[in-house]
Formats: C-alpha cells, sequence, structure tokens
C-alpha cells in the first residue's frame, strides 16, 4: 500500500510536468511563429519606389570598355527620413546572364560600367534597396560600348599644347639660326661658380643630392642635367664629389654623368666610381645616412636638386649647421618655403628646370626656355580677362560677360 | 651608337607618350600601363646594382680601416640579417607573425620615426632664422605668419572674439591662405607645368642630352 500510494504519488507529478513542458514548447513555437509572420507582414509591408529614367550610353572617349549609367533615385531616397537603404546595379549579358556588378549607397544616381567587350550587348537595371523591399528599374534597351579613336574632349588642351609646343620650336630655330636671346639672371644658378669655388678654397668636397625619386621624375632628371654641368667645373677645379643616392637608377644615370664630364674636362683619370653610392630607398634612412655624412664631412657647398618631400628641411638644416653654402631647388611647392628659410639659394620651381639650359648656354636649349614664355603670357592673359570678366558680372549682371566668362573655363577645363 | 640609341628610345617613347594621351584606341590606351610595368622590371634589377654597390663600399671601408669604418660593420651586419630574416620566412615573409615584420617593426620603423621626429626642431630653427625682419620682404613674411599662426589656434579668436564676424584673427588667416598664398602658390605651379614640358621636349628632341653622359 505504502509502496503503490508512493509509486502513483510519484508518477503523477511527472507526467503533469512533461504535460507542462509539452504545453510551453507548443506555445513558445506558436508565439515564435505568430512573431516570425509579423515580422514578415511587416517586411513585405515596406512598399518603396524603384529608380526611375534609368538611361544608359556610351562613355566617351575610350577604347570601346565602359557605359555610363544614369538614373533618377527613388522618390523614397530622401536623406535622414528616406526609407531607400541602397542601390544595386544589375547587367543583363547577350546570353541572358544577370550579374550584380554594384552595391552603392543611399542617393546615388549615377555608375560607370568598365571592362566591357566591345563586341557584347549590355542591358541594365537598377534596383533600389529597403529593408528587404526592393523595386527594381525598368530594363534598358541592350547597348554597346563604341570605341573611339581620338579623344575630342581634350581639343582644348591639344591646341594650347600646339601653341606652347609651336613656340618652343620656334624659339629653338630661332636659337639655332643665332638669333640672341635674352634671359633673365637666376641668382641661385648665378652662384654656382662661387659655390664650387668657395669649396676649392676651403679644400672640402661638395655634396650633390640628387632627391630621392628615380629616374621617371623629371626634377630627378633636371637635376642629372645640372649636375652633368656642376660636374664638369668640379673636375676642372679638381675638387671631391660626393653624391649618395636613394635610387640605384640614379646612381648608374649619375655615375655616367659625371664620367662624361670628367671626360668633357680632359679629367678622366680623376673619375672614380666612390663618387656616386646608393643608400637605400628608405627615405629615413636615406636622410639619416647623408645627414651622417654632412656631418662628419662637412661639406663646404651642398647642392639640393630634385623631388624632396619631408626630408627637405631636415637635410638643409643640417647643411645649413655645418656652415656648407646650400643651392637648392625643387618643383614640389610644398618644400619650397623650407628651402628658401633654410638654404642660401632656391631654384623656385621652373628654374629647375631651367638651369641646365641657362648652365650650359646653349642657344637651341635657350630657345626652349623661350617658348616657355608664350604659354606663361596665355595664362597671364586668361587670368587677366577672368578676373576682369567676373569683376563686370559681379558689378552689372552682364549676361554676354557670364557666357565669356564661361567659353573661357571652358577652353581651360579638361 | 652608345648615344644615339637611347636618345632614339627616350624620343620615340616620349611621342607615343603624348600620343596615347589624345589617343584612347588600343594599343594606344595600353602604353602607360606596360611603360610602367617595364620600368618596375628595369627597376628591380638595377636594385641589385644598388645592394652590391652599398656592400662593396661598406667592406672597401672595413679592409682598409677608414674613418668611421665602425658604421659599415653596422650597415653590413644589419644588411644581412635583414636578408636572412627575409629569407627565412619564405614566401611570406611579410606575413604578421614573421622575424622580418618583426625586425621592421620595432627596429626599423621606430628609427625612422625618430629622424622624422628631428623635423619638428628644424622647423623651430628654421623659423627662426626666416622670420626675422632683415628687409621689406622678411617683415612682410613674419607678419603673415605671425597672423597665420596665431589664427589656427583658438586664442586667436578669442583675443578678436568682440569684433564681428568675418573680421576675426581666424577670418583674416582665412583670406591669407585662400587669396595671396594660393595665388602665389598657383603662380608656381603654372611655371612649373610650362617648365616640365619644356624640358620633356628638350629631352624628346635629343637637346638635352647631359643625363645620357654629355653631348660627345
Amino acid at each position: 500500500m505504502s509502496l503503490s500510494q508512493r509509486k502513483s504519488f510519484s508518477v503523477f507529478p511527472a507526467i503533469q510536468f512533461i504535460i507542462i513542458i509539452a504545453l510551453t514548447f507548443v506555445l513558445s513555437v506558436n508565439s515564435f511563429a505568430q512573431e516570425a509572420t509579423d515580422d514578415t507582414t511587416s517586411v513585405t509591408s515596406v512598399i518603396i519606389a524603384p529608380p526611375t529614367n534609368l538611361l544608359v550610353e556610351d562613355f566617351e572617349y575610350d577604347d570601346g570598355e565602359k557605359l555610363n549609367l544614369i538614373w533618377t533615385p527613388s522618390i523614397d531616397d530622401q536623406p535622414q527620413v528616406g526609407k531607400v537603404t541602397g542601390y544595386q546595379v544589375f547587367r543583363v549579358t547577350n546570353d541572358d546572364v544577370t550579374t550584380k556588378i554594384a552595391e552603392l549607397m543611399p542617393g546615388a544616381n549615377n555608375f560607370t560600367d568598365q571592362e566591357l567587350d566591345k563586341d557584347s550587348t549590355y542591358s541594365y537595371y537598377v534596383t533600389a534597396i529597403a529593408n528587404g523591399a526592393e523595386a527594381s528599374s525598368v530594363t534598358t534597351s541592350p547597348i554597346s560600348p563604341q570605341r573611339e579613336w581620338v579623344n575630342f574632349g581634350l581639343t582644348n588642351l591639344f591646341v594650347i599644347a600646339l601653341i606652347i609646343g609651336g613656340a618652343i620650336f620656334y624659339f629653338i630655330e630661332m636659337g639655332k639660326r643665332g638669333k640672341k636671346l635674352f634671359v633673365r639672371k637666376i641668382a641661385g644658378l648665378e652662384a654656382v661658380d662661387d659655390a664650387i669655388g668657395r669649396a676649392t678654397e676651403m679644400g672640402r668636397p661638395i655634396l650633390y643630392i640628387p632627391g630621392i625619386h628615380d629616374m621617371d621624375d623629371v626634377q630627378t632628371l633636371a637635376s642629372l642635367t645640372i649636375l652633368g654641368r656642376v660636374a664638369e667645373q668640379i673636375a676642372d677645379y679638381d675638387i671631391k664629389i660626393r653624391m649618395p643616392v636613394a635610387r640605384s637608377l640614379v646612381m648608374t644615370a649619375a655615375r655616367e654623368t659625371i664620367k662624361a664630364s670628367y671626360q668633357a674636362a680632359g679629367r678622366p683619370d680623376a673619375y672614380s666610381d666612390d663618387m656616386v653610392s646608393y643608400i637605400t630607398d628608405e627615405q629615413f634612412g636615406y636622410v639619416a645616412a647623408v645627414d651622417g655624412i654632412m656631418v662628419r664631412e662637412k661639406p663646404a657647398t651642398v647642392f639640393l636638386l630634385g623631388a624632396f618631400f619631408a626630408e627637405s628641411l631636415i637635410l638643409a638644416e643640417t647643411g645649413n649647421h655645418v656652415g656648407a653654402i646650400q643651392i637648392a631647388g625643387t618643383a614640389r611647392p610644398a618644400q619650397l618655403p623650407f628651402f628658401i628659410a633654410a638654404c642660401d639659394f632656391t631654384l623656385i620651381g621652373e628654374e629647375l628646370f631651367a638651369a641646365s639650359a641657362y648652365l650650359s648656354n646653349e642657344p637651341k636649349a635657350l630657345g626652349a626656355l623661350k617658348g616657355q614664355d608664350v604659354g606663361k603670357i596665355i595664362a597671364a592673359a586668361a587670368i587677366i580677362a577672368g578676373v576682369l570678366l567676373e569683376t563686370v558680372i559681379q558689378l552689372t549682371d552682364s549676361e554676354s560677360a557670364a557666357t565669356l566668362l564661361g567659353y573661357l573655363r571652358q577652353a581651360f577645363t579638361t | 651608337m652608345r648615344r644615339e640609341i637611347p636618345l632614339l628610345i627616350t624620343g620615340i617613347v616620349g611621342v607615343v607618350f603624348v600620343i596615347s594621351y589624345f589617343i584612347p584606341h588600343f594599343p594606344f590606351n595600353m602604353m602607360d600601363g606596360w611603360f610602367s610595368d617595364w620600368f618596375s622590371i628595369i627597376q628591380a634589377c638595377a636594385i641589385v646594382l644598388g645592394a652590391l654597390n652599398l656592400l662593396l663600399i661598406s667592406s672597401q671601408k672595413i679592409i682598409r680601416r677608414k674613418t668611421d669604418w665602425g658604421y659599415s660593420i653596422v650597415v653590413m651586419a644589419t644588411f644581412f640579417l635583414m636578408i636572412i630574416a627575409g629569407f627565412s620566412g619564405g614566401v611570406e615573409f611579410r606575413g604578421p607573425d614573421t622575424t622580418f615584420t618583426w625586425l621592421y617593426n620595432f627596429t626599423f620603423m621606430p628609427l625612422s620615426s625618430t629622424m622624422y621626429a628631428i623635423l619638428a626642431f628644424f622647423v623651430a630653427s628654421a623659423s627662426y632664422r626666416a622670420f626675422r625682419a632683415r628687409n621689406a620682404e622678411a617683415t612682410l613674411l613674419l607678419g603673415a605668419a605671425f597672423f597665420v599662426m596665431i589664427g589656427r589656434v583658438p586664442i586667436g579668436d578669442l583675443i578678436t572674439g568682440f569684433m564681428p564676424e568675418g573680421a576675426r584673427l581666424s577670418d583674416l588667416t582665412g583670406w591669407i591662405m585662400d587669396y595671396p598664398q594660393t595665388a602665389g602658390q598657383r603662380a608656381i605651379m603654372i611655371g612649373i607645368a610650362l617648365g616640365l614640358v619644356s624640358t620633356s621636349l628638350r629631352v624628346i628632341l635629343g637637346i638635352e642630352r647631359s643625363h645620357l653622359g654629355g653631348d660627345s
């Protein structure tokens, strides 16, 4: 009795417990299902307008590999309050393969499809996305990218290049015919002789730094052409030249340049490969080495000509501290103030490129310099005309002045 | 021939580059990429020359006991250390957990940053010299620098806070930077652009050839 009582006592609660668990489970599942259904209802209830006016056109002046897509964003794509969370761009090829090619942010209204095949046709549609809902634009008609031979968008630049190039050719020809060409004095280049003479008197070396860029930079090329002229004088005066470089190709080219200059000066025996040494490609590793050379060898003259970056002031200040006369030059406007502050003479921008012609005094090279002036005249005339037109527009609100200014802007915009 | 062939190559490549700027059609549209690839290949080969030169000069210094030859030992030791670290890492030597990366991040980078940090002191010493009012131009520079510097920090507007908007120090700074400074910088940029064109034409036409070893 007591056993059966104990049995019945223990079985009932167990069954009750199982029933409660089962009920709880069923109710929970039901409730989850309901929630999920509610969610679905809320998702599908978001209705958004599709993007409209989708237009596909050929990308102008390319090799037949790009197409431009432009559309009007969905009216539900509003800043802050809009429902649209982004756009997806789909491409349909002529063999009916559809590919998603881009996912764009809300507000996007254009896209350039690239790396296309000019022999295929492409259709596109754009889908606006909003929390699971989406709305697609109509699919465009098939279009092929077109290949163009000439970039007519650069016609204005081509004309300007022709004028400046023509002027340079004209003055080179004038130089060849022996016409006297006036070139203004450049203080930094006038000082080259004195700087080399100073090193001779002091019996100290000359340090030549060609910047930290490679031979593909015109500044390095300009620096090496100056080196050619400077090295000839150095060979004449029999002074030591040190040229640590940051690029292997510059090392090879600089050696050739100095060797030729020593030969031209009739002193090939005085040339040594040790004059030019490679340090490292690393910017500040190079700076540390050059600073070390400056402090240890105390050069009388330092040339800093070429492409310089953050190292410009470190090098120029160290040169200043060791008491060297310094001639610097670069075509990087951001570094010019540092050179002006720390060096004795600075070749500003174009003067660096003019230096070789200036030092050589060769008529053809001087002719090329004179040709540049035509470009400056064009630039100055355009600036003055622009300023005058803008002033007239501000004062009189003249429409014809605005039209003229528009033409002027167009002429100098690519 | 030693001069003529490089001049010919320079001329052809220069002309092709000019043409490719205006003609988007194949093969001109590919030229830029091809020449860049070739340059990278030549550059990669040339680095061997540079490394050999570095080793040669350093070893000569050590052997001949030239001045400061001790530094050359450091150069050679670190040179070989990095090479060994690189090779020991295999193809993935630049991976996050390699010895090469560790050496680069914890020895080279701090040293490099130290060199860069010196710039702060040099800016101060160079500014001290540049901003001395020796003549009219230097005085003008000093004045402009004073207004720009003080207008860039909050105290500038604090001092001139009583003035109407548009006449405060930060506005003056903005005006100096937007007009006189930009005008001067653009003038320099125009000169540089024209200088580039002229130099490029001289090189392409072979008028400028001293970088190839002179005129002979």
